[in-house]
């Protein structure tokens, strides 16, 4: 008997992340090859709401754990519950997104359930057996590591981004299963005193479908604007380089690169940027690479699509002027 | 205060990954080094150190080459070290280093293990709490601040977005991120000094533990390489020809605006 291929959905705010939606649409095509249940299970408060969503998404079944113990994320109480669930309805594969609350929650559930974890997978196939099999970046996608495990059930964290969101299916129904938190006071240890989040109206670095990243070329923070503008038309994140972020033009979290943040965008613009290994390696499984540089030798251009040899601070702003006349035709 | 670090030695940045022979990963003519993020956790440890007194240890696992991160790991100010050495830990996963870790620090007085938040080699982001789940104790992950006031610390976390303030008690895992504090050089007066402090190897016999007894969770099928990039064509023109057929290339052929 199939015992099905759960997602863990995030939510923040009643707001279904969306990698959350990616795993539902890829988890669907998975379940439909293997003939399992596709489980979608969501924790939180007041999150009732959202099944509806989830059953349109993809989900054959909806688990709601809703408390209010559950309304942020906590490490104690999220695998607790999840621990108890799982070893109650024995699913082959538990999925959630390399977030911060993934990368936290997953090796902690992984290792009180005693079983593997591929973490930040970039893919995911069925293998021999009709069970998962993962793909994950290694030295920051320098080489990849193919997994499997025969233990079940099979943890695994993707990467945001990997997979498309497919259209959901209006009407389609899941079953919704409630079930009640059980939290001991020890599950509570670590305490959330505070939740802050920067506003901002730009993507999440690693969630972004278009990424303007700036480098050394920049010549200092004030010159940013200039990126910020063409990433305003286009609704782009925008990044740095190391040399950007060492030189204290950024914030490290707007780093891209090995010690910084992997991204896979759809688009992603290097500007001045010469394209250090460690810095393609955060980058390099963008779909489309665009490099502007004024180095006709820089290295970034080795990876780029489309390539411009010029002055970044003559070539961005008429980019921009570009950009908004396709937007606005 | 007791502290202990766990890190652990990784291939330089700049390395370029080739597969050997039998389709391994080759370490030949790598160079290695500490890995970045556990030199905040290092340089942590040495600041509670400096501030509450007590001692503090670092541990790590690996072939004799580790030894070297352990020596500078020593000679930036760290008391001591342990070197987790033994060929079985070739063919382990994360669930079974983290049992084989937890086995080495119950042997060592701690009230807070310091580990830097990701390693650059691997990228799992596990052992840490892994750790602190076969200790049975609390983790914070990604940590931005620490703050220690007695057996509680309040620890500003990093997440998608934004930060998170956590209440902790220790004994603690805290995992460290880039941005807790700006990593010492070691001294030479350091260098010195690190050659006559402690370094201790145990292999999987002294932890009573044997290889038989470390079931795979997770197996390594094989290791590929990414297909190389090919660079595509430059534009050309003035800047503002090249900007107009970049947006148009942009749209029509790449159909990615």
């Amino acid at each position: 008997m199939a015992k099905g291929i759960w997602i863990i959905v995030e939510q923040r705010n009643l707001q279904i992340r969306k990698v959350s939606l990616e795993l539902l649409s890829q988890g669907r095509k998975i379940a439909d090859q293997t003939g399992e249940p596709l489980v979608a299970v969501v924790l939180g408060q007041g999150i009732d709401g959202l099944a509806q969503t989830l059953a349109e998404g993809g989900a054959d079944k909806v688990i709601l754990v809703d408390d209010a113990k559950l309304a942020d994320y906590t490490t104690g109480a999220y695998t607790s519950v999840l621990n108890k669930l799982i070893s109650k309805d024995e699913p082959t594969a538990v999925l959630m997104g390399n977030t911060a609350v993934g990368k936290d929650l997953a090796p902690r559930l992984a290792q009180r359930l005693g079983v593997g974890l591929a973490s930040d997978c970039t893919g995911m196939e069925i293998d021999a057996t009709n069970f998962l099999s993962f793909k994950r970046p290694i030295y920051a996608g320098k080489a990849f590591a193919h997994l499997s495990s025969n233990v079940r059930p099979i943890l695994a964290t993707i990467r945001p981004n990997t997979f498309a969101v497919e259209a959901p299916v209006a009407g389609r129904q899941a079953e919704v299963s409630k079930e009640a938190a059980e939290i001991d006071a020890s599950d509570l240890v670590a305490i959330l005193k505070e939740v802050a989040i920067a506003a901002s109206k730009r993507p999440e670095l690693t969630e972004a479908n278009v990424i303007v990243s700036g480098g050394r070329g920049m010549k200092g923070p004030e010159n940013y604007n200039i990126l910020e503008d063409l990433a305003d038309v286009i609704g782009a994140a925008v990044g740095a380089s190391r040399a950007a972020v060492d030189s204290g033009w950024k914030e490290h979290k707007f780093q891209v690169g090995q010690t910084g943040k992997t991204v896979a965008p759809t688009l992603y613009i290097a500007c001045g940027i010469s394209g250090a290994i460690q810095h393609l390696a955060g980058m390099g499984s963008s779909k489309f690479i665009v490099a502007i540089n004024k180095d006709p030798e820089a290295n970034i251009f080795n990876v780029a699509d489309y390539g411009i040899v010029g002055d970044l601070f003559e070539v961005v702003p008429l980019l921009t002027e570009e950009f908004k006349k396709l937007v606005n035709e | 205060m007791n502290i202990v670090v766990f890190i652990k030695q990784t291939f330089d940045t700049e390395a370029k990954i080739v597969l050997d022979a039998n389709g391994q990963i080759d370490a030949n003519g790598v160079n290695l080094i500490i890995n970045p993020y556990d030199e905040y956790a290092i340089e942590e440890g040495i600041r509670l150190k400096e501030k509450f007194g007590g001692e503090v240890t670092v541990v790590t696992m690996g072939g004799a080459r580790a030894q070297e991160a352990i020596r500078t790991a020593l000679a930036m100010g760290i008391d001591k070290g342990v070197l987790i050495s033994d060929p079985a830990l070739e063919n382990t996963d994360e669930c079974a280093k983290a049992e084989i870790l937890a086995k080495a620090i119950s042997q060592i007085p701690y009230d807070v293990i310091l580990v830097g938040r990701i390693a650059i080699d691997d990228g799992a982001s596990q052992i840490a709490v892994r750790l602190a789940e076969a200790l049975k104790i609390p983790s914070v992950s990604s940590v931005l601040k620490l703050e220690v006031a007695g057996t509680q610390a309040t620890a500003t976390r990093e997440i998608d977005g934004g930060t998170e303030l956590i209440e902790v008690s220790f004994p603690a895992v805290i995992t460290a991120q880039k941005g807790l504090n700006d990593p010492r050089y070691p001294s030479v007066a350091g260098i010195m000094k690190a050659k006559k402090k402690p370094l201790q190897t145990l292999t999987l016999a002294d932890l009573g533990l044997n290889a038989g007894d470390l079931s795979l969770k997770m197996n390594v099928d094989k290791y590929t390489l990414p297909n190389a990039r090919q660079g595509g064509r430059k534009i050309a023109g003035d800047a503002a020809q090249a900007a107009n057929e970049l947006a148009r290339l942009l749209r029509e052929e790449a159909k990615v605006l």
